[in-house]
């Protein structure tokens, strides 16, 4: 199987330094004060739903609100931009009733991100930028039952699941993504589901891009929202052969350290963290400074834990800039073996 | 981490030097009698927290195993595992999927968050399935437990244990992606101290297998079934579990990594006392030809009864009457006076059949008892039955004379035969083989069929042998399925011997409720070895076969009334909201296309050159038991070159049936205006103006319940309603006549493989001529297809519209067939007729349906509720009884 050239930079590229990820979409769509009109795409002015907070949607009705966020992250001194996808499939996208524009809102928003980048890396070819496909958990989990009198019920099966993020992965591929970010990951299962339609679609088309891994502890217990330890979900990822493993979402830096360090002690393959700033206060709002954040992770950097850095939840260009800054004084961890060969499969 | 690692919730390591790995078997069907009873009974709350025990109690890993005959394996295996999923004591160790349907392992392992072990796969179907289930495996996490078996079956001697291990680890590494450390070998533990001397070796072998394994695949981890290997002593417990505990001992040190052990049935080395621990690592390390005699004796004293009553028990059996001197001489397999007893028997009974059938029997029967609850062992069995076949030698002469003074009441000569096969898809043999050598001591003749055996060749056999019983033998779960197969063929062809079903999967229940409702003849449960013999012997008894019959009628018919009580509802829904889901078309968007023509188009001795190209091949090395797809099965690495040898035959042979006209092909096809109608039903008119309804079909429609947004099928849906034009077209073929003239030939010149060579090329070419008519259909008769596609394409079924055929899954009712052939006239024009069982005759030929519209799909209908069976009768003017009685395994209730 063929590996995408952007693997090959992007190994080079990671054996030099410590790459940045770029920060919270979300919370920066939030401040943009968009009202309901902006998220309904054209054609759609008549959708019997109430579409605001479909961020996702944003890459059909407003792509310049979009690659506005892109270039202000690439601005700052990311080298990977997450594109707008985090909820672009067809079961998650079943809630608003847009099922149906889980594919075209994958094609568009990774054309969003890939404009933004060509522009940063056209300015700048010594710093080449790289765009993440973004695959995040969905709203229906294969491991535990939403319905509290019934523990043997499940609101989606694997196989649905696996149709969902095929729908997704093919998109993203089609569309030109340089890598795939499988993340905030609360439900192994449906990791699993992810990737088993990734290693699918890379069979099919016998390429492969890098591929990043970033799992969600949801409090000091320890574990993911479907119970594991972080080393049991390690071990469940094995088979895997990733770019990346590490943490993202949930906490804060300061909270994340000790499974950090696990994931920095064990894990085969190269080391990512992008935390939210801090944990939100009594109104909801993340308030760590750049500062704050750039420390904490800074000392995971000087402990020689991390190969990509950035931010989640409350998180801004400020934050990602201080990172970079941060990221700039710091050697990469080291890796012992090229990961991909040690899963290598001969097909 | 290149050390072994699983999970659940929580992780499980395996270092060097970490202690043997003990794998919980209480959720294990086959391993616990009181969980198959919970998982049967659907008390999945109770199986839970058998689960939660077991973890409780130290198991580090789960090994879930729901092959239960009676049960959807999948849907147990997917609920149970949910049910642990919600349940964090248990869910946090990892779990081993354990079944031997594939499907129900890769279903088990879509439920696991953590990584789990797939056990088990095998090389037994060939490597390119093993590599395509190493795969999914692979891709769903799980490291695999990989059986010593092959296509040639079980690995039972140390060459064949490691040659098997390094051919599935090197596949398994080099072409499938597995870390080392994620292949976990079973060199299959098997039962030592049988009384047959080819087992005694079997777990020495065992444990040097390990040792090589070990050695020599570097990373690779060691299992077993730890129980297994003391089954001949079973109700022994003292014994069992000295036995576990020394083979553990060894094993482990040999480098053991893991087992599936009933913690409860292992000891400490050092607390076997000597003189036991002898005896038993005599059998296990194989150390004396006479172990196995040694250990069953000394074996005795520790089944609880004080040894001085022993001894004045054995002075007292000399006093009592001959029936109960040829009772004890039987259970405790003496030898000493048999003859003298069996001399004073038939002084006393006159005729020495009543000797045999009235006293010996009646103490076969308590060596049955005694053996089916656990009290008896193996080798104990065959010494039985060594005592019977001495006492039956002895009455041979009498028996003689009898035979002269009576052969005018009886044809049949010599002795009587039992046919014994352990059924296709399946290698275990080694309880048929018992049961072999048990009926053999008795006195019957035994043609022993082997394993992987089809049904055809069993019943062939059985004819030509004038086989007296057939036995059917069988380990894996997918066996009773092909049980169940065979006792339908057995009744569609009209046999009138009975059956007997064995085998570790096999059950008095299974038996009763899914295999003898499909042979009207008698149909009989054999739990164990030694119970073969009285149930044989009751079953060629000309005196005891009827009471017998009427007996196991009256048993059976009891179990399947308990068993339907038991059944829980399962989801349908009713007929009514399954129409109103149907599978919907949108007649403008896509209006059905007109026949170029209607009416009746025959085909007289059809061109057989024209149908050559049209065979689809792979199906033929199928009928041959030689497993992969034309043409890559001429190339197989193990079936490469007899493929290659069969397959020239088979040109040679097509070559001269051609050219000499050995076989006639006929067939007819029909394109009718038609609507659906009711829902359900096709109506068939005589022309366009559609009031002349000449014929009506009524299909079945899907009615297990689905996700919403599913459509509930029947192929009425693919017809349009009267509100638009459209056609139905009907067809049957044949290429079968002259077979049977040329086969007899064949025969009477023992040429078999000519005569079954005929036949598989004369079922390909009547396949062949199904698909060259579709093609003529779509092309020219209909018209609607305009490209022409390749052979391969036609074997993929790449083109609009289906063929379906009555008494296949998407019609399952044979009962559409008369109406079928009256509309073509079928018999006229092509010379098959209709068996009463609806079968064609001559066999090679097809029938069926066509459907032109693009949206209409090949589906199984698969279960159906009641009342869509009383609609269905009342739609046929037919009693449900009659309904029900066609549509046997279709009945969901």
């Amino acid at each position: 199987m063929e590996n995408s050239n952007a693997m090959k930079t992007l190994e080079q590229l990671a054996q030099e330094r410590i790459l940045v990820l770029d920060g919270a979409m979300g919370t920066m769509i939030q401040k943009l004060g968009l009202t309901e009109e902006d998220f309904h795409p054209k054609g759609m002015e008549d959708h019997k739903i109430l579409l605001k907070g479909n961020n996702e949607l944003l890459s059909l009705s407003r792509p310049d609100a979009i690659r506005t966020i892109h270039e202000q992250y690439l601005a700052a001194g990311a080298d990977i931009v997450e594109t707008n996808t985090f909820s672009a499939t067809s079961i998650a996208q079943a809630e608003h009733e847009c099922s149906h524009l889980a594919r075209e809102i994958n094609l568009e928003s990774v054309r969003l991100a890939k404009e933004a980048c060509a522009k940063y890396t056209a300015m700048d070819p010594s710093k080449p930028r790289f765009v993440a496909g973004a695959i995040g958990p969905m709203n229906k989990t294969a491991s535990l039952s939403p319905d509290v009198n019934d523990p043997g019920f499940r609101g989606v099966t694997f196989d649905q699941l696996v149709v969902a993020y095929r729908e997704q992965v093919e998109a993203l591929l089609d569309a030109g993504a340089d890598i795939l970010l499988v993340e905030t990951i609360f439900d192994t299962l449906n990791a699993k589901a992810a990737f088993y339609a990734i290693d699918e679609v890379f069979e099919e088309r016998n390429t492969r891009v890098p591929l990043m891994c970033s799992v969600t502890i949801t409090d000091a217990s320890g574990r993911t929202l479907s119970g594991q330890t972080i080393e049991a979900f390690l071990i469940s990822m094995q088979h895997v052969p990733l770019f990346s493993m590490g943490l993202n979402c949930a906490l804060g830096a300061a909270q994340m350290r000790p499974y950090l360090e696990v994931i920095a002690e064990q894990s085969p393959c190269r080391v990512s963290i992008y935390p939210n700033a801090g944990l939100p206060d009594q109104m909801g709002e993340y308030r760590e400074t750049p500062e704050v954040t750039a420390r904490l992770v800074g000392e995971f950097m000087a402990n020689g834990w991390v190969n990509v850095v950035g931010g989640c939840c409350g998180t801004t260009p400020e934050h990602i800039a201080a990172l970079a800054a941060e990221a700039k004084r710091h050697a990469p961890r080291p890796i012992v073996a090229p990961v991909a060969s040690t899963h290598g499969v001969d097909r | 981490m290149s050390i072994p690692t699983y999970s659940g919730l929580e992780p499980l390591r395996i270092f060097p030097g970490s202690n043997f790995v003990n794998i919980g078997e209480r959720t294990n069907v086959t391993g616990s009698a009181a969980f198959r009873k919970l998982i049967k009974n659907g008390n999945y709350d109770e199986a839970v927290s058998v689960a939660r025990q077991q973890v409780e109690n130290g198991a580090q890993v789960i090994d879930v195993n729901l092959d239960e005959g009676m049960i959807d394996g999948v849907e147990a295996m997917r609920k149970f595992l949910n049910l642990i999923a919600a349940e964090p004591d248990i869910a946090r160790v990892p779990v081993m999927v354990d079944s031997s349907k594939f499907s129900v392992i890769e279903a088990g392992l879509k439920c696991l968050q953590g990584k789990g072990i797939a056990n088990s796969i095998s090389l037994k179907e060939g490597e390119a399935e093993f590599l395509r289930q190493a795969k999914i495996i692979r891709r769903l996490g799980a490291a695999t437990v990989v059986m010593c078996f092959d296509e040639q079956g079980q690995a039972d001697t140390f060459e064949r244990r490691i040659a098997i291990a390094k051919r599935s680890y090197d596949l398994l590494t080099q072409k499938a992606g597995f870390a080392p450390h994620d292949i976990i070998i079973d060199a299959n533990i098997l039962t030592v101290a049988t009384g047959m001397s080819e087992h005694d070796r079997y777990a020495i072998d065992f444990i040097e297998g390990v040792r090589w394994i070990k050695q020599n695949l570097p990373g690779a981890l060691t299992s077993g079934g730890v129980s297994n290997v003391s089954f001949s002593f079973r109700g022994n417990e003292p014994v069992r579990e000295a036995i576990h505990t020394a083979f553990l001992y060894h094993a482990i040190k040999a480098g053991l990594d893991m087992g599936i052990v009933n913690a409860g049935q292992v000891g400490v080395y050092d607390d076997i006392p000597k003189d036991l621990l002898e005896h038993v690592e005599d059998v296990l390390l194989a150390r004396r030809p006479d172990a196995t005699e040694r250990m069953v004796a000394f074996a005795e004293q520790f089944k609880g009864a004080p040894s001085a009553e022993v001894v004045a028990a054995q002075a007292a059996w000399r006093e009592g009457t001959v029936e109960e001197r040829l009772k004890h001489a039987l259970v405790h397999g003496v030898t000493d006076y048999i003859e003298a007893d069996t001399e004073e028997a038939r002084v006393k009974y006159v005729d020495p059949v009543l000797v045999i059938e009235s006293p010996l029997m009646a103490g076969m029967n308590v060596v049955g008892d005694l053996f089916g609850s656990g009290k008896m062992f193996l080798p104990q069995v065959v010494k039985s039955a060594r005592v019977m076949k001495r006492a039956v030698a002895y009455l041979e002469p009498f028996l003689a004379e009898k035979k002269a003074a009576q052969v005018i009441g009886t044809q049949k000569e010599g002795a009587k035969k039992v046919l014994l096969a352990t059924v296709k898809g399946d290698v275990h043999d080694i309880g048929k083989n018992i049961v072999g050598v048990i009926l053999a001591c008795n006195g019957w003749q035994v043609i022993d069929l082997g394993v992987m055996v089809q049904s055809a060749t069993i019943l062939k056999t059985a004819r030509e042998m004038q086989v007296d019983i057939i036995g059917l033998s069988g380990l894996i779960t997918p066996s009773l399925d092909e049980m169940v197969h065979v006792a339908k063929e057995m009744e569609r062809e009209g046999f009138d011997l009975p059956l007997l079903i064995g085998g570790a999967t096999t059950s008095r229940v299974h038996t009763a409720v899914k295999i003898a409702p499909h042979y009207s003849k008698p149909v009989v449960h054999v739990i164990d070895a030694s119970r073969s013999v009285p149930v044989v012997s009751n079953l060629l008894s000309d005196n005891e076969r009827a009471r017998f019959e009427v007996d196991i009628r009256a048993e059976y018919d009891k179990v399947r009334t308990q068993y339907e009580g038991n059944q829980r509802e399962k989801e349908y829904v009713p007929i009514a909201e399954a129409r109103a889901k149907k599978f919907t078309i949108d007649w403008n968007a896509e209006p059905p296309v007109a026949p170029k023509s209607t009416g009746i188009f025959t085909y007289r001795n059809y061109p057989l050159k024209e149908l050559v190209p049209y065979i689809d091949w792979t199906p033929f090395f199928m009928a041959w038991e030689l497993a992969g797809k034309y043409p890559r099965i001429l190339e197989d690495a193990v079936v490469g070159v007899e493929a290659t040898r069969l397959y020239n035959d088979a040109q040679k042979m097509l070559d001269r049936i051609v050219k000499e006209q050995w076989i006639q092909a006929h067939g007819v096809a029909g394109l009718w205006p038609a609507n659906t109608v009711a829902h359900d039903d096709i109506e068939i008119y005589s022309d366009a103006s559609r009031t002349n309804v000449i014929g009506r079909f009524q299909t079945m429609r899907q009615q297990s319940k689905k996700a919403p947004g599913v459509p509930y099928i029947a192929l009425a849906d693919f017809i349009a309603p009267q509100s638009t034009p459209d056609f139905l077209g009907g067809f049957a073929v044949s290429a079968g006549h002259g077979v049977d003239e040329r086969v007899k030939r064949f025969e009477a010149a023992h040429d078999d493989y000519s005569a079954i060579l005929l036949k598989a090329l004369a079922d390909r070419l009547a396949e062949a001529f199904a698909e060259k008519l579709h093609e003529v259909v779509r092309q020219e008769l209909w018209g609607y297809e305009t490209v022409r596609l390749s052979n391969e394409q036609l074997i993929k079924e790449e083109y609009q519209g289906i063929r379906p055929a009555p008494g296949y899954p998407a019609c399952p009712d044979h009962t559409e067939k008369p109406e079928l052939f009256r509309l073509l006239d079928a018999s006229k024009h092509t010379g098959i007729t209709l068996t009463e069982g609806l079968a064609m005759s001559p066999a090679a030929a097809v029938s069926g349906f066509y459907f032109a519209h693009p949206k209409s799909k090949y589906f199984g209908i698969g279960r159906v509720a009641k009342d869509q069976i009383e609609d269905l009768a009342r739609r046929k003017g037919e009693t449900v009884e009659w309904m029900e009685r066609w549509l046997g395994s279709n009945m969901g209730y």
